[in-house]
């Protein structure tokens, strides 16, 4: 069991990434810095295809991803050296964007399974189907829902409800929201936010919410908004940066560039 | 994800041409006039054979049947029912030496249940569908009539019928042939559960009437050497149900063909099937639906895993749709799971679609590696790339054997399942790859 410092810090020095191999190698990231402490919430916010998920996957461990240069360490130790499973077992959590069906796996032994893993034990079963029933019961997930199959046939908004679920229940250090609010209804994004939110207001948790919209800012209050673009951090500021976004989009920061703001 | 070194076919689409080729393992067949006492549709004349009279413009030629082994001639293994079956080990069989060798019977009948015996000039016996290969008739022939399991109208059974099969390890060929009749609105599950050591060829009728359910499930938990050939009928009443679980564990070679018909409108099947092979195993799966009345549903999944150098699955799925049949929903899916190099899996669904007023109608088939998306997802949580490859291969098992419905035998096949999982070679040096 990893013991939990005081406070957490997630720090990413130049961080460069490729994906693809040899002559069809393609950087993504192009010298990333960010550091991420517990208790903060970080916006990272811009537009398609500057690079945000592929920085979500490479701090959780996606072998698509290359990491060609640059750090990333949390709480000093190496993550970048530490396989998929060592970087959730020593704090880290990635709520996907399009999480993945596992057929024949029920969320149950999935969450007892994921539980175990991380905290090197089997949690008692009485107090852990309480856990589960009352946050199933705060994300409004009807009870039914443990005894399907992981992610098969869920909604979008089930499946971003069950990537919640997963982080109230492993409480992890850090926590990346990659585009957790992309395809939810009003219920959905508000029911989901309270989760965030619910996890903020308990205790040391940093999050990196990661987010091509506003939209989800107005319910997560963020400390710091950073503009993402062509695989770095452009600018950065508070919560006034993500207004500013909002009304002018990203067009100043995307010169010569196709992509325009949608925001 | 595929590798060089493992061998993966998937033939989507086979031609009908090819499929329903007139001739095909019937080269000595007898001319194609019926009998000229043939009576009704239901009413077959033994010797007498289905084969079709003058092939309608633009439909497939029919499958060659018949009760007389000689009409198949020897299979060479060119014929396109035989080219994926290894010869030599079914060759015992094929061969079809006459014996009085019987499996070891254990059975668990219920009350409503009725466990007899016809001989082979039994009405009953002379109207069971047609043998469709050499060695299906060879077994009709050899089994001398047939043991009837008989359930009553309206019974509902309070547990399955389970029959215990067990070889005994004798070198004589055993032959088999079973009924299940299964009486108006009964609701039924039966459970043939093959062990042991044998060489053996067994058919297998469910005739389900009006409104029954019934639920067949077939395990093959074989020892090691075994040999075991069988053609399975289930041949579904108006508005009756009928699921077949098929799983294939044991045995050295394994080969099982189901054929589905319907005897009146708004009849539902569901095929289910898993299967497991290693090295020292062939698995050979060959379905067939065939949808002549209206308003019929048939659902098919079969799911495998291989592992090791020469393990070999076959899985054939053909399904057709007569001009009739007007109303029909059918779906098939077969997938494989190659968890070693230098395993084989062959999977070659077939969908003959001959009126346009459906439902629906489809298959999918897909042979690969553990899907790495699934093994990321389940890592990021914190668990083990191994306990990550079992959860999945678990979990690719579960999805079919949590369908039989009998708690305890899905916990014995789960845990046979396990235990062989555990005997897999380097599932941990295997890396988390994502193409």
């Amino acid at each position: 069991m990893r013991e939990r410092e005081e406070v957490s810090v997630l720090e990413i020095r130049d961080l460069h990434v490729t994906v693809g191999e040899g002559d069809d190698a393609k950087e993504i990231l192009r010298g990333v810095d960010l550091t991420v402490r517990s208790g903060e919430t970080h916006a990272i916010m811009g537009p398609n295809g500057s690079g945000k998920s592929t920085l979500a996957y490479s701090i959780a461990g996606h072998p698509k991803y290359t990491v060609t240069g640059g750090t990333v360490t949390l709480d000093g130790e190496d993550v970048l050296a530490m396989s998929v499973d060592e970087r959730a077992r020593a704090g880290l959590f990635l709520a996907m964007q399009y999480p993945v069906e596992v057929p024949g796996v029920s969320v149950s032994n999935f969450l007892r399974t994921a539980a175990t893993a991380i905290k090197g034990e089997a949690p008692k079963l009485r107090t852990w189907v309480k856990d589960v029933k009352s946050e199933m019961e705060l994300l409004e997930m009807d009870s039914a829902f443990a005894e399907r199959n992981v992610n098969e046939g869920f909604s979008g908004g089930e499946k971003k409800r069950h990537e919640i679920l997963q982080m109230r229940l492993l409480k992890p250090a850090i926590a990346i929201l990659d585009e957790t609010d992309s395809g939810l209804d009003v219920d959905a994004l508000r029911i989901v936010s309270e989760g965030v939110n619910r996890t903020r207001e308990e205790g040391e948790i940093g999050v990196l919410l990661i987010t091509h919209y506003t939209r989800i800012l107005r319910y997560i209050k963020p400390d710091f908004v950073h503009v993402f673009v062509a695989g770095k951090v452009v600018e950065e500021g508070g919560a006034e940066l993500a207004e500013k976004l909002e009304n002018e989009g990203y067009a100043a920061y995307v010169k010569g560039s196709k992509e325009t703001a949608t925001a | 994800m595929t590798d060089p070194n493992t061998d993966l076919t998937t033939q989507s689409s086979t031609l009908a041409s090819e499929l329903f080729a007139p001739g095909v393992g019937a080269q000595a067949g007898p001319p194609t006039t019926p009998a000229p006492d043939t009576g009704s549709a239901g009413d077959v004349t033994p010797g007498a054979h289905s084969h079709g009279g003058p092939t309608p413009t633009g439909s497939p030629a029919e499958r060659f049947t018949s009760t007389d082994p000689d009409a198949f001639g020897v299979p060479t293994g060119r014929e396109e029912t035989w080219r994926f079956t290894p010869m030599r080990r079914i060759r015992p069989l094929l061969d079809g030496a006459d014996s009085d060798a019987t499996l070891s019977w254990t059975t668990d009948l219920p009350e409503g249940v009725e466990l007899t015996r016809v001989d082979a000039g039994d009405p009953l016996v002379k109207g069971l569908p047609e043998p469709v290969d050499r060695l299906a008739a060879l077994t009709r022939q050899r089994a001398r009539g047939a043991d009837v399991v008989r359930i009553a109208g309206e019974a509902q059974l309070d547990r399955p019928v389970t029959l215990g099969l067990a070889g005994t390890g004798g070198e004589d060929v055993v032959w088999g042939q079973l009924v299940v009749e299964v009486g108006a609105f009964a609701k039924a599950t039966v459970v043939l559960d093959h062990t042991g050591l044998a060489t053996y060829s067994g058919g297998v009728t469910v005739i389900v009437g009006d409104g029954a359910q019934v639920t067949l499930v077939s395990v093959q938990d074989w020892a090691p050497g075994a040999v075991h050939g069988g053609q399975y009928d289930a041949v579904v009443g108006r508005d009756a149900s009928f699921t077949q679980v098929v799983a294939t564990l044991g045995g050295d070679l394994v080969r099982l063909v189901s054929n589905v018909q319907y005897a009146g409108p708004g009849g539902r099947a569901e095929l289910f099937g898993v299967y497991f092979s290693d090295e020292t195993q062939h698995q050979e799966h060959r379905l067939w639906v065939d949808h002549a009345v209206p308003n019929c549903v048939s659902n098919v999944l079969y799911k495998g895993a291989l592992q090791g150098e020469g393990a070999r699955t076959v899985w054939i799925g053909d399904v057709r749709i007569r001009p009739a049949a007007t109303g029909t929903e059918t779906y098939e899916l077969n997938r494989n799971l190659v968890l070693t190099d230098g395993a084989r899996a062959d999977s070659v669904p077939n969908l003959e679609i001959e009126t346009g007023e459906i439902v629906g109608a489809g298959h999918a088939s897909a042979t690969g590696r553990f899907d790495d998306e699934q093994l990321f997802y389940l890592c990021s949580r914190g668990i083990d790339a191994e306990t990550a490859r079992r959860l999945v291969v678990r979990g690719f098992f579960a999805d079919v054997v949590q369908r039989i419905g009998v708690d305890a035998l899905q916990d014995r096949l789960m845990s046979t399942i396990e235990a062989r999982l555990g005997a897999l070679p380097g599932l941990d040096e295997q890396p988390v790859e994502v193409s």
